[in-house]
């Protein structure tokens, strides 16, 4: 039925950030590519009430074989896409393993408790020296910042699928990613899309 | 509109979540005692754990107390040929079927093979002119009550006896499974999910149920042979528990003794959402099988390395009207001094009842829509009782229109005190900008005339003020002024919501903190705009112990410029 081979069945993505920041299209983007590639796939979308700025989480669930449930089961991520740096720590606390890879952006978002000053935002240093102690592979994003640059912020997202292209777990490409998104979006907004998409796939190579 | 277009001979879809089939049970119970003509397909979906919801109540039990079958998909493709399925079964019985959905199912997607769309246009008409008995021109009542009620019920079991055969009851497993599992639903996963982990598949047989109400007796009686052990898995409280085990105690003379896992002895939780976790557990202990974990030396990290990731708590977005709204309801009962509160309703401003950061610690009680208005009027009768704190309510222009207008003619009729607040942000924002009376345009796409809030509130008599919440000078004043007054007071607070689509992306003023202006810790403050306003788009920054702001996060609504009391916060009109 696919074309491709997945390493490992199912193989599970946790696409986590802060409501507002493309969560959901990122985890349609990259589930569609894979739809597209004949593989079965479930998202599981946290909504409602955790886009006013809380933490927003899609599980992303790719098989050749069955439809896997939309939660993926503690401790089981392949790969954690992370919109925001300490999302990134919080999935990893709940879905981590000694193999699993994870991608983030550093750009972060401030919590309402870090605002107030009542609690406080780990440093870069030391958002990079925990994700690695706990990954098997790193990648660390400057997303936000390439997006800004793109002139709209929100392509930080793009970069990010991008990035997954880069690090090669899946197989997906530039040319499928057009492919995909030509379908879905008004064609004044591909072509940054695609450069957002290049310079994740290269940042992440 | 859908009962109305079955009536005509339409087929037609109903979409609610749990809540909306509280509110409709009324109409339903009558509906189905009359019966339905052209299919009629209720689907509702049901929040386990309340991920985005005030309650985790079932609709299930809706479908026992109105007596009509309940179907419940599985996966993607089940939910699309379950529901087709439940127009033919509804046109079968010439009654509502009930599909039910959960978070899990709805808030998810996955692959779905479409099929064709049957071809031609239906026309609608009403026939109404033979006798009560004719259910294809008879007139549409559920009188007479008994002889209709016993219909009903016949419609029941006939869809019982095809659900015998229904290709949506499937069982995987070995033939006599030690453990027999009965799922439905998302839960069905998580079971098939558990089996997979705990490499369980030939020691148990899951039983997947698409028709739970009535469950097929012949179906489940042969299952129930086949095994000692049978775990029930579902979600939130017993329902197909409950069926099930009465169907084995009917049979009990050949089904056997068994022993029940489920909810009622606390294998599973009775409250909160399952997930492939719990039924990892659950299923491993029956069968005494070990999950699979990782090294204690990594979970040691994990723990050690994760424990102090700050909270992320709710609040509303940056440029907010809410945020705003808030602002002034709180320096207005600052000033008042009588200890006043808001009685919270249903919407995105609801936040301000659950958390401190998005209502001041203003906003005290929440339940169903339209409620705070009716707990409002409550309170502001209870004036000979002793109270004199003044009470205000606030309510969506979506929830307005769809419940609180019958709250407020009874507070102006039973002349109770309140000061009622529709925080009108012309959108139903929370869930994602649908049509509502207030809008130009209705679900459909057409031009539409507005129902206009200001305009009916007036209708009732009570006095209407109308104030933009980003004025925060003028919307408190008028609140004072409002809080002296007895009786009905309106105050709408109109300022469209930040994620519209004519303002998202856009910012109105460029804001900055003019360093020079921000005393920092200096100023008697106290950090006001951080620590007490707490918008996402202000930032604190501890080395050089000033506030800033957050070009990404920012979405340039000017507002907090009216806080800073030593007028650091600067907005300019932003170029286009």
């Amino acid at each position: 039925m696919t074309k491709r081979r997945l390493n490992k069945d199912p193989y599970n993505i946790v696409i986590t950030g802060v409501g507002g920041q493309g969560n959901v299209m990122a985890s349609r983007v990259l589930s569609n590519m894979m739809v597209h590639e004949g593989f079965r796939v479930t998202i599981g979308e946290t909504f409602g009430m955790s886009q006013r700025g809380g933490s927003v989480m899609s599980h992303v669930r790719v098989s050749s074989k069955a439809v896997w449930s939309p939660q993926i089961p503690k401790g089981q991520a392949d790969l954690i896409v992370a919109l925001e740096p300490i999302e990134a720590i919080r999935v990893l606390a709940d879905y981590g393993n000694p193999s699993v890879k994870v991608i983030v952006n550093l750009r972060p978002v401030y919590p309402v408790g870090v605002i107030t000053g009542a609690e406080e935002y780990p440093s870069e240093t030391v958002i990079r020296e925990t994700v690695a102690a706990l990954a098997a592979e790193v990648r660390f994003l400057a997303a936000t910042d390439e997006a800004i640059r793109l002139g709209n912020p929100i392509l930080g997202n793009i970069v990010m699928i991008g990035a997954v292209s880069g690090l090669g777990v899946l197989p997906i490409d530039r040319e499928l990613f057009e492919k995909v998104i030509r379908e879905g979006m008004p064609a004044s907004r591909v072509e940054a899309n695609l450069r957002a998409f290049a310079i994740g796939e290269t940042a992440a190579a | 509109m859908a009962a109305a277009a079955s009536f005509a001979g339409l087929r037609s879809l109903c979409v609610m979540k749990q809540n909306g089939v509280n509110v409709a049970s009324d109409f339903l119970l009558h509906l189905t005692g009359s019966g339905t003509r052209g299919g009629m397909v209720l689907v509702s979906c049901d929040d386990p754990g309340a991920l985005s919801s005030g309650n985790e109540g079932e609709s299930r039990h809706f479908a026992r107390l109105m007596e009509i079958p309940l179907l419940e998909p599985a996966d993607f493709q089940e939910a699309k040929e379950l529901t087709r399925w439940a127009f033919d079964l509804s046109e079968r019985i010439r009654n509502v079927v009930m599909v039910r959905s959960v978070t899990r199912m709805s808030h998810a997607s996955g692959n779905v093979v479409l099929g064709r769309l049957p071809e031609g246009t239906a026309t609608a008409a009403f026939r109404c002119d033979g006798p009560v008995s004719d259910p294809d021109c008879g007139p549409v009542i559920s009188t007479p009550v008994v002889a209709k009620h016993r219909l009903q019920q016949e419609k029941l079991r006939k869809a019982a006896t095809l659900f015998e055969k229904s290709p949506f009851n499937r069982y995987e497993g070995p033939k006599n499974p030690e453990l027999l599992i009965i799922a439905s639903s998302a839960c069905t996963l998580y079971s098939r999910e558990a089996v997979s982990i705990l490499h369980a598949g030939k020691r148990a047989g899951i039983l997947k149920l698409g028709t739970t109400w009535p469950v097929p007796p012949k179906l489940l009686k042969k299952h129930l042979l086949s095994a000692k052990k049978i775990l029930i898995v579902e979600e939130v409280i017993p329902f197909l528990e409950e069926q099930v085990k009465i169907l084995a105690a009917e049979h009990a003379n050949d089904v056997g003794i068994k022993e029940w896992y489920g909810k009622n002895d606390g294998t599973l939780p009775m409250a909160g959402e399952l997930n492939p976790d719990l039924l990892v557990a659950a299923i491993g202990r029956i069968l005494g099988i070990d999950p699979p974990e990782v090294s204690e030396a990594y979970r040691d990290k994990l723990r050690a390395l994760t424990a102090a990731v700050p909270k992320r708590e709710q609040t509303f977005c940056p440029g907010c009207p809410h945020r705003a709204s808030f602002w002034s309801i709180r320096e207005a009962l600052q000033r008042d001094h009588r200890g006043g509160f808001v009685c919270g309703d249903i919407g995105c401003y609801a936040m301000a009842s659950l958390f401190p950061a998005a209502g001041f610690h203003t906003s005290k009680t929440l339940h169903s829509m339209g409620s705070g208005t009716g707990i409002a009027s409550g309170f502001g009768k209870l004036g000979p009782f002793g109270m004199e704190q003044p009470v205000l309510a606030v309510c969506g222009d979506s929830t307005f229109y769809h419940a609180a207008i019958p709250a407020l003619i009874n507070a102006v009729h039973q002349r109770a005190d309140i000061t009622f607040i529709a925080l009108d942000n012309s959108g139903t924002a929370m869930t994602g900008f649908q049509p509502h009376p207030g809008i130009d345009v209705n679900a459909m796409g057409e031009k539409t005339p507005m129902v206009d809030i200001a305009a009916l509130c007036r209708a009732t008599g009570a006095p209407v003020v109308t104030c933009d919440p980003f004025d925060l000078t003028k919307t408190r004043e008028t609140l004072n002024r409002l809080l002296e007054e007895r009786g009905v007071k309106v105050l709408i607070l109109k300022q469209s919501c930040a994620l519209s689509p004519e303002k998202k992306g856009k910012k109105q003023f460029h804001v900055r903190v003019d360093e020079a202006l921000c005393r920092g810790d200096a100023c008697g403050c106290n950090r006001l705009c951080t620590r007490i306003f707490r918008c996402p788009g202000l930032l604190w920054n501890r080395e050089r112990k000033k506030a800033e702001i957050d070009e990404v996060i920012c979405a340039g609504c000017g507002f907090c410029a009216a806080i800073c009391p030593a007028g650091a916060i600067r907005k300019e009109e932003a170029s286009a």
